[in-house]
Formats: C-alpha cells, sequence, structure tokens
C-alpha cells in the first residue's frame, strides 16, 4: 500500500534516504545507504583540498601566491571566528572548530553536487551533536572543581538540596538534542522543499530553482553551519569558566 | 484497505497540518528580532555587520521550535508510526 501524500503526480518525489546493499553485522541487518556514499563524496573533497593545500604550503613562499593566498584566508578566517567567543581559550580549538565547520559546510552545499546532503540524516548529526556534549563535559571536569559542578547542578537551591537536580539534569541532556536536531530539521527542510520543487512541477522546473538552491543549501546550509559551531564554542566556553 | 488503516491516515494528515502550526511562533520571534536589529542599524550604523551576524545568530536558534513541528509534520506524514 502506498498512498502519496500530497497530489497525484507524488511518485516523483524522491528525499528519502535509500538503502544500497545490506550485510550481517552481529546477527543484526545493516544497510550502507546512500547517506555513507555521499558522506565519502564529501570527505574525498575534504581529502583532495587538505593534500592540494599540503603540498602548496610546503614550498609556501614569504609573499603568498595563487593558491596559498586561499588557503591562508580560510585559515585566518576560521581562527577569527573562534577567537571572538572563546577569547584566551582559543587556540586549543581552532582545529576542531575548524574541521568540524568545514565538515558541516560542505555536507550542506552537497545538495548543490546533486547529492543528498548527509547532514539531512540524524545518523550524522547527532555524533556531532554528542562530540559537542562529551567536550563540554570533559572541559567542566577538568577545569572546575567537583562541589561547583553540584552547586551548579543545583543552581537555583543551595547544595544540599537537590531538587532541581533532576531538572537540570534534563536540561544538560537537551543541549545536545536540540544543537543535532536544529542542523538536522534545517537541511532536511531544505531537501524536502527541493524535493517538492522538482518532483511536482515537472518540466516547469528547469532555471528558476537556482534561486531556491542559493537559499536553501548556500544561504540557509552556511547559517547552520556557523550557529552550530558558534553554539559548541559557547558551551564549552561556559564550561571552562570565566576564572581559568 | 480497510476503514481503521484510512481513518488513521486521515487523522495522521490532520495532526500534520496542527503541528505546522508551530511555525508561527518563530515567525513572530524572527520578525521582532529583524525589526529591533533595524532599530538598532538605525540607531548606530557603524556596527552594521555585528548586529546583522548576531540578529542571524539569534533568529536561527529561534527557528528551532518552529523546525520541531516541521519534524513531527514530516514523522506523522511520511515515518506513519501510528498505522502500524
Amino acid at each position: 500500500m502506498q498512498i502519496g501524500p500530497l497530489l497525484s503526480s507524488a511518485d516523483n518525489i524522491d528525499f528519502m534516504i535509500h538503502g544500497l546493499f545490506k550485510y550481517s553485522f552481529f546477527g543484526h541487518e545493516v544497510w550502507i545507504t546512500t547517506s555513507h556514499v555521499c558522506i565519502l563524496i564529501v570527505m574525498l573533497i575534504i581529502v583532495g583540498f587538505a593534500v592540494a593545500a599540503n603540498r602548496a604550503m610546503k614550498k609556501a613562499t614569504e609573499v603568498p601566491t595563487g593558491f596559498q593566498n586561499v588557503v591562508e584566508l580560510m585559515v585566518e578566517k576560521l581562527d577569527g571566528m573562534v577567537d571572538s567567543p572563546m577569547g584566551k581559550n582559543a587556540p586549543r580549538f581552532y582545529n576542531y572548530i575548524g574541521t568540524v565547520f568545514i565538515f558541516i559546510l560542505l555536507s550542506n552545499i552537497s545538495g548543490l553536487l546533486g547529492l543528498r546532503p548527509p547532514t539531512a540524516d540524524y545518523g550524522v548529526t547527532l555524533p556531532l551533536g554528542i562530540l559537542t556534549f562529551v567536550l563540554i563535559h570533559f572541559n567542566q571536569f577538568k577545569y572546575q572543581k567537583l562541589k561547583d559542578i553540584w552547586a551548579d547542578m543545583c543552581s537555583p537551591l543551595p547544595p544540599w538540596l537537590p531538587i532541581w537536580f533532576p531538572i537540570n539534569l534534563i536540561s544538560e541532556i537537551a543541549v545536545p538534542v536540540s544543537l543535532s536536531l536544529r542542523l538536522f530539521a534545517n537541511v532536511l527542510s531544505g531537501t524536502v522543499m527541493m524535493a517538492l520543487v522538482y518532483g511536482l512541477l515537472g518540466w516547469f522546473a528547469t532555471i528558476w530553482p537556482a534561486a531556491l538552491h542559493v537559499y536553501f543549501d548556500l544561504f540557509s546550509g552556511a547559517i547552520q553551519t556557523y550557529v552550530f559551531c558558534m553554539l559548541t564554542m559557547t558551551y564549552i566556553n561556559n564550561a571552562i569558566g570565566s576564572e581559568n | 484497505m480497510d476503514f481503521n488503516t484510512n481513518f488513521i491516515l486521515g487523522c495522521s494528515a490532520i495532526g500534520a497540518g496542527l503541528a505546522v502550526i508551530a511555525g508561527i511562533g518563530p515567525g513572530i520571534g524572527q520578525g521582532i528580532a529583524a525589526g529591533h536589529a533595524a532599530a538598532a542599524v538605525g540607531r548606530n550604523p557603524g556596527a552594521k555587520s555585528a548586529i546583522t551576524s548576531t540578529m542571524l545568530l539569534g533568529q536561527a536558534v529561534a527557528e528551532t521550535t518552529g523546525l520541531y513541528g516541521l519534524l513531527i509534520a514530516m514523522l506523522l506524514l511520511f515515518v506513519k508510526p501510528l498505522g502500524k
């Protein structure tokens, strides 16, 4: 039974994740899906760019020319983005935030290459959220005293009366969930919108959907990448604390 | 296909429509943020870039609640959790 939820020509609409082939993993049926393939393509692009950038920087000159210029500009901009919210903690997080930024940005705009964006799969964004969660709490336990963390978790009431502890625990767990769901739902809504335009309008959707791509893929993807990195940095900075 | 399946599908569609009403809240919130940003730029045109980036960050965060509604609608329409 297959009921098209929208119109009679709903057969053309396709934004789902497809399984390519399945294999058995400790008795479970596991699928290699289109998300894996798209993420591999994105990774190949990033690795290719990294190798090219490494070659360019090996024979770097005092006055940058050509490709070296581009790489230096990118690194400078990414470091500047980390500098403003993190202050003096920034140098330890240049690498992580830069990597996450480049990966999410390329994933989000890979819809322009005809791929299904890997970030429109909750299995990709949830690990990113969990990475942020782990970083937050690793830094919290590294830089704050246990007493202070406990007092913070019981926050509106004094530490010997932990009535608010469960509520604060839920709000801590909500951080990775809301981070990952925000990224996922934004990219997914763009993907669904483009699939509807191409699937329902047929030949009528020839040139003008390029304008929609600019909004849904480029603008929305860049904004969400920025928001993800910004929130990650803010949370980590709060966990490190102001006195350190 | 019996009556129950049809009934559940119809109710899922109505529920999806109701869930998308959640978009009203972020719409109002983003409008307020954009209005205040416009006022701030009018008062201090030199800080235009900082105001714009702050506004976009806040709007993207405010958008989340609307997207939760969209997610629920998507689940009801395409995953059909109730009809199993």
